[in-house]
């Protein structure tokens, strides 16, 4: 079997998640040894056209990144979303709270009229496009990605946690963030991070979406249990949450 | 000269973010020649907006997936300066190593993965890791160490979440900091091997000279990445970093959704080199040696001699991190919890990116939700410079061929170290 071309691309986005691609190190060197990297615009300059998976970071901010998008696809046999931005919309979609006069004013100030300083609603990749494969999480866990991928090559789905962080944090031994006062989006964030926010001293706020059907019942026994509010709990949801539909 | 150049480089590669390079001569005369930057704005400073305090780092170190802990800490010194919160000496050195991790990680990333392809004449690492592979595997070695200090220190290697206004969520034990410090010992060799990888390709770097001013914080006796002053080559006055706005005047031009900056000249630069220029003379030993083994001058005006720069900046952090650990493991790590009290405030942060100074105000309400915000961003304090380089590199090597000219200009783009993705959410508001 000829190797999978594979082209990675990028929108709206910190390219964190790239860079968490990068840092497979000597993995990588491995995986680029079972696929073929036609398209690369952060880490290579030459490319060829023609490739079997795109994988695509970032969001779609603007009509003409749309088009874009929709070109990417119609050469991809598959689509992989990559990260946070390309799945939910991620923090860009904060901007979507404001009206977007209101924030090109608030950036650009007089200038926020001029034609390249446009810009549209936030879009996740399949609020435009089909999305075959989703890895979540901002930053992405790459250990996941390399699963995920491995699976692909060989032609099985992958296992994507549909149980919530906090099964990972209760098994990594972590006091729950709610003994320290603080609001965690745990309880309805699907799982996969390995709990890396709460392990390291932070609460979830969610950059891996929701689980498919938060335990909304459990989340209020928390938030009673703790003195919170249903409201304290949307309040977090706002950093990663705006894409869903409000659950809580 | 009669032959015409176009060189139209869509999306360059090799750095972060999204740029094109765009020059048309005709008979010898330039008709069209800039460095643009299409990429989509994310609007950060006005999404900040009615955010809580502790809502802020987690927000804004997703404006870059490479200097997230330079944003984190940028960041968590304004909250800190807005609501009046003090931190502990073991708070600072800690933060300060952390932040060094970052630089090791993207100066190798840099200098290794993005570089070095030039200097050897091919597209990527990818060809480097079968006629290279010692020096491939140098590079990766030292690259992971970078990320699993930053891991040890953050929690992650991007986006952290270990650092908390006030203090820290996780602090590392002293088992872990001597773990740490055995690495760095194990890495001074790596990093000798990258620095004479580079010194062998040097000449590949064009020998291109142009005087402009630098700017960089600046500290007594410090070869600072972290504390101090705004300091530039074209003055000995020193402006404190509250008063940032008047050192950038930021401005909108047609060929970037990123704003340009300017000082006392028409561009200034920012990184690496514009901090040797102005700090040279506090490195610690290990990395004067590295220095002078380059014969890098203070007051270089060559841009492409910045991943030098880095190369020496990458010894740099780690001797000094191995003094800041030996510091925290003799006074020993001591728990501390963080007290942090809503009030109204504003605050200012700044620190050294590894490719510029950065600057970070943020405004909040008595609630302690934030009313406004400006991240000033080193890119797009370096995008005037970079067009300001062009127009003098262009007219010196009109007579090459095409591509080679296409080369120069890319290298000249790369060697800024650009970090585009940040660079194209700024504002200039009016804090009041």
């Amino acid at each position: 079997m000829s190797k999978p071309k594979v082209a990675i691309f990028d929108f709206a986005c910190c390219e964190g998640c790239q860079l968490q691609i990068v840092n497979m190190e000597e993995d990588l060197l491995e995986l680029i040894s079972v696929v073929d990297p036609v398209e690369w615009r952060e880490a290579m300059s030459d490319h060829r056209d023609g490739y079997d998976i795109a994988i695509v970071e970032g969001s779609i901010t603007r009509h003409e990144d749309e088009e874009r998008l929709q070109e990417i696809r119609s050469h991809a046999g598959m689509l992989i979303a990559l990260g946070s931005c390309a799945t939910t919309g991620g923090v860009n979609k904060l901007k979507n709270k404001f009206d977007l006069n209101d924030v090109k004013r608030c950036v650009y100030c007089d200038s926020a009229h001029l034609p390249h300083l446009n810009t549209a609603l936030t879009k996740a990749l399949d609020e435009v496009v089909k999305v075959d494969y989703k890895v979540h999480g901002c930053p992405i866990n790459n250990k996941e990605f390399a699963y995920i991928l491995r699976c692909i090559l060989m032609g099985k789905k992958p296992f994507i946690p549909n149980y919530p962080v906090c099964v990972e944090c209760k098994m990594k031994g972590n006091p729950c963030r709610y003994e320290y006062g603080e609001i965690c989006l745990g309880p309805i964030i699907r799982a996969g991070c390995d709990a890396k926010c709460p392990s390291g001293g932070f609460w979830c706020y969610g950059c891996r979406g929701y689980v498919d059907n938060p335990n909304v019942n459990a989340a209020k026994e928390i938030m009673a249990q703790y003195h919170k509010t249903i409201d304290n709990l949307r309040g977090r949801m706002f950093l990663f949450g705006s894409k869903q539909e409000q659950t809580l | 000269m009669s032959k015409s150049i176009d060189v139209n480089v869509h999306h360059i590669t090799r750095v972060e973010g999204h740029g094109n390079i765009v020059l048309n001569t005709s008979n010898g005369k330039i008709e069209k020649l800039e460095w643009q930057v299409p990429e989509a704005p994310r609007f950060f400073e006005a999404m900040v907006r009615g955010r809580m305090w502790d809502e802020i780092q987690p927000i804004v170190c997703r404006i870059c997936g490479i200097c997230s802990f330079a944003h984190s800490l940028a960041a968590l010194k304004a909250v800190e300066g807005a609501l009046g919160v003090e931190i502990s000496e073991q708070t600072d050195k800690l933060r300060i190593l952390a932040y060094y991790g970052e630089q090791l990680e993207s100066h190798v990333l840099h200098v290794g993965y993005l570089i070095a392809p030039d200097l050897l004449g091919v597209k990527s690492v990818v060809p480097l890791a079968s006629s290279h592979p010692d020096a491939v595997k140098t590079i990766v070695a030292a690259h992971r160490v970078g990320n699993q200090w930053m891991e040890l220190l953050g929690g992650r290697m991007t986006h952290p979440v270990s650092f908390r206004v006030g203090g820290f969520g996780k602090l590392p034990t002293d088992e872990e900091l001597k773990e740490l410090r055995k690495s760095l010992v194990d890495t001074v060799p790596k990093l000798e091997i990258i620095a004479e990888l580079v010194m062998s390709l040097a000449d590949k770097l064009p020998a291109f000279e142009r005087d402009t001013e630098y700017i960089a914080l600046m500290e007594p006796g410090v070869y600072t990445f972290y504390h101090g002053d705004i300091g530039s080559t074209d003055t000995s006055d020193k402006v404190n970093i509250h008063e940032f706005e008047s050192v950038v005047n930021e401005y909108i031009t047609k060929q970037s959704t990123a704003k340009w900056a300017r000082w006392h000249r028409d561009s200034y630069a920012v990184g690496a080199l514009a901090r040797y220029n102005l700090n040279a003379d506090h490195l610690l030993p290990l990395a004067e040696k590295t220095a002078k083994a380059f014969g890098l001058e203070k007051g270089c005006c060559n841009p492409y001699m910045n991943s030098v720069a880095q190369v020496i900046e990458s010894v740099q952090v780690v001797e000094h991190a191995l003094q800041l650990i030996d510091e925290l493991l003799t006074a020993g790590i001591t728990y501390e919890v963080p007290h942090v009290e809503a009030k109204a405030g504003m605050g200012v942060g700044a620190i050294e990116a590894p490719r510029g100074i950065l600057f970070h105000r943020y405004a909040f309400d008595d609630d302690g939700r934030c009313v406004s915000a400006n991240c000033c961003i080193p890119t797009n304090q370096n995008h005037g410079n970079i067009q300001k380089d062009f127009e003098a590199l262009v007219p010196q090597i009109m007579d090459r061929g095409q591509d080679e000219i296409r080369q120069m200009l890319e290298m000249l783009v790369r060697a800024y170290d650009p970090c585009i993705s940040c660079s194209t959410h700024f504002l200039n508001i009016e804090f009041v």
